[in-house]
């Protein structure tokens, strides 16, 4: 309990310092919002927009309006889009709904592939599965994720013709099966990318424990290789493979930003880069809080799943467990 | 495991690095050679010709022209000057932060240690992508910085340097940790202090020579990662600005000729692949080659 106190407060700790930074920083973003305003509207004097800046406090300092603005955040008002004319929260809902629906289906496809890989290297230490696993392993994680997606857009695309390159449908009514061939690439594009790190985390965990005095003891009793490694050894060794993955959900968020710009799915990540380029200040600023909530909070609902499995666990000693992957 | 199996298996090993090196070098030397290839073949990376656009392979044109008529090879091979440049210089950003936060967090232990390895697991865990888009978005007069050296060209080879280093350092901070505080309690750290040095002295004079080979793994595999992240950067448009040309902004308009000339979208996204790659394996066999026991436990 102590230790999940801990995490909670670790992870409220990072979200407060971030929405400082990432606030501070969108300040620094060109243009400011009245400027924008004049811009789309040249009848708009210089006295307006003086007078606009202090109706909209862009004349109070900066920690001031931080206050302002965290205030209302607080309240659920996270303002007005100036992109899509909306309220911010109206507009962040339905697409992180989305981006979690991407992230779900990818993440998904890419353990199925990733952990039977990892199980196959690691029983076969040194030969010659392992060498093509960990082969397949480096090429996942030195793949540009762009590259990986022009690349399966040209196979599956442009040579076999077989899926569309964008994942929006193109008639107005499309049905299940047209709705899945759509967003085929893109869970793919993100499921390979994850696959590499995976595998090799699987293959490591379970080597490690297939090196350890109870799989012996296990083995001199007299059981079977087969449920050696399903009831002895696994168990052991996905506990911390759990937490390792969740930690990526950071690294997942970065790959379904770049896949869903790539192929036009409306998500948070393609939301937050369109709001970035279109000086949209406020959705920016949401959106960006919203993915590292997302993370945070994944992250935190590993650690408890973890603490809940693992009763030796410690605060310090989990975060030892932790190492860095992108 | 028999003597013979385990020296084949360090061969191996051994032996993609050693290609990998020599992968890295080839590269390297190809994009050092750029200007006088140029020279030599009477190409321009920008010189933009709308007669011969999409040209396939031929004598002049090794690798055939983009949609504007710019001679693909030599794009490449500055390309790479500018990716390998910053791959390197921002890897060496992240190596100086990290050895910074893992020096002082090992040798220090207590507090600061917490504070510190907290603050690097904070950045581990946070989506970086976008946290990159918004400091590559920074204006950089809004920031301070003086008008003339924002609107430099060179500028956005050093914001992504600096921006890119300041997200990687967190592989560096760990492993130099963890060797600094195997190594405080060595003898001749503890000699050092019997002899009145100070903290200072004994950080960099007496520690720091012996994490120099974590170090160096940790600094050849982020190589690897701050090539990625640039590429990522210049092909959504945020990096390094055109005309210069890096690998990941040649990418930027792949997608919407990829109908028409899907070769333009393969070869930067190749060139990336392999330096990535080979900074991966490079990074592993030196760390086979430094230390063997895990040679034998892994």
């Amino acid at each position: 309990m102590r230790f999940l106190a801990g995490r909670l407060a670790q992870s409220l700790i990072v979200l407060s310092v971030m929405s400082f930074a990432i606030y501070g920083l969108i300040g620094l973003m060109p243009g400011d919002p009245i400027d924008l305003m004049i811009s789309a509207n040249p009848e708009l004097t210089p006295e307006d927009a003086k007078r606009l800046k202090a109706l909209h406090g862009l004349d109070r300092p900066f920690l001031a309006r931080y206050g302002a603005w965290l205030q209302a955040a607080l309240g659920g008002d996270f303002g007005f889009s100036r992109l899509f004319g909306k309220p911010v929260g109206q507009i962040l809902w339905p697409r992180l709904a989305n981006t979690v629906a991407l992230m779900g289906a990818a993440f998904l496809l890419s353990v199925a592939i990733a952990v039977p890989a990892g199980i196959l290297a690691a029983l076969n230490p040194r030969g010659r599965i392992d060498y093509l696993v960990n082969l397949l392993c480096f090429a996942g994680i030195s793949m540009p994720p762009f590259w990986l997606a022009l690349l399966l857009i040209m196979l599956f695309a442009v040579q076999l013709g077989i899926l569309p390159a964008s994942a929006l449908p193109t008639a107005s009514d499309p049905g299940l099966l047209e709705r899945l061939r759509h967003i085929a690439l893109p869970v793919l594009t993100l499921a390979l990318l994850g696959v590499g790190g995976t595998a090799r985390y699987v293959r490591a965990a379970l080597g490690e424990t297939l090196r350890q005095d109870f799989i012996r003891t296990a083995r001199a009793k007299g059981v079977g290789p087969a449920r050696l490694v399903r009831a002895h050894a696994l168990p052991n060794a996905m506990l911390p493979v759990i937490t390792i993955l969740a930690l990526d959900v950071g690294a997942l968020f970065s790959g379904a930003l770049i896949t869903e710009t790539m192929f036009a799915y409306p998500g948070m990540g393609k939301l937050i880069y369109d709001a970035i380029m279109g000086s949209d200040f406020n959705l920016a600023l949401a959106g960006l809080l919203f993915a590292t909530m997302v993370t945070l909070a994944s992250n935190f609902a590993a650690d408890a799943a973890y603490a809940g499995l693992d009763p030796r666990i410690t605060f310090a000693g989990a975060v030892d467990r932790r190492t860095d992957r992108r | 495991m028999s003597p013979r199996a385990l020296a084949w298996r360090r061969f191996r090993a051994h032996r993609l690095a050693a290609a990998s090196g020599l992968l890295l070098m080839g590269l390297a030397l190809a994009a050092l050679l750029a200007p006088l290839a140029d020279r030599a073949l009477g190409v321009d990376p920008v010189a933009v010709d709308l007669m011969a656009r999409f040209e396939p392979a031929s004598a002049s044109h090794p690798l055939g022209t983009d949609e504007l008529g710019r001679d693909v090879l030599a794009r490449l091979m500055h390309g790479g000057r500018i990716s390998l440049f910053v791959g390197l210089a921002a890897a060496l950003v992240a190596a100086l932060v990290g050895t910074a936060v893992g020096l002082l967090a090992g040798f220090y232990g207590g507090r600061l240690d917490a504070l510190l390895m907290r603050l690097t697991d904070g950045v581990i865990a946070l989506p970086l992508l976008p946290l990159l888009i918004v400091l590559a978005a920074v204006d950089p007069v809004k920031a301070g910085v003086p008008q003339a050296i924002a609107q430099s060209e060179l500028m956005s080879l050093w914001r992504i340097v600096a921006i890119v280093g300041l997200v990687g350092w967190t592989t560096v901070a760990r492993l130099v940790r963890s060797a600094t505080m195997a190594t405080r309690e060595r003898e001749f750290v503890r000699a050092a202090v019997a002899l009145g040095a100070g903290p200072a002295r004994i950080m960099l004079r007496h520690i720091l020579p012996n994490v120099a080979s974590p170090l160096v793994v940790a600094t050849t595999l982020s190589v690897g990662h701050t090539i990625l992240f640039e590429s990522v950067l210049s092909f959504l448009g945020l990096g390094i600005q055109p005309p210069i040309p890096s690998w990941g902004n040649m990418l930027t308009n792949a997608q919407e000729l990829i109908w028409q000339a899907p070769a333009l979208a393969f070869y930067p996204g190749l060139m990336i692949f392999l330096t990535v790659i080979a900074c991966n394996f490079l990074g592993d066999g030196l760390q086979d080659a430094i230390d063997p026991r895990a040679l034998t436990t892994k």
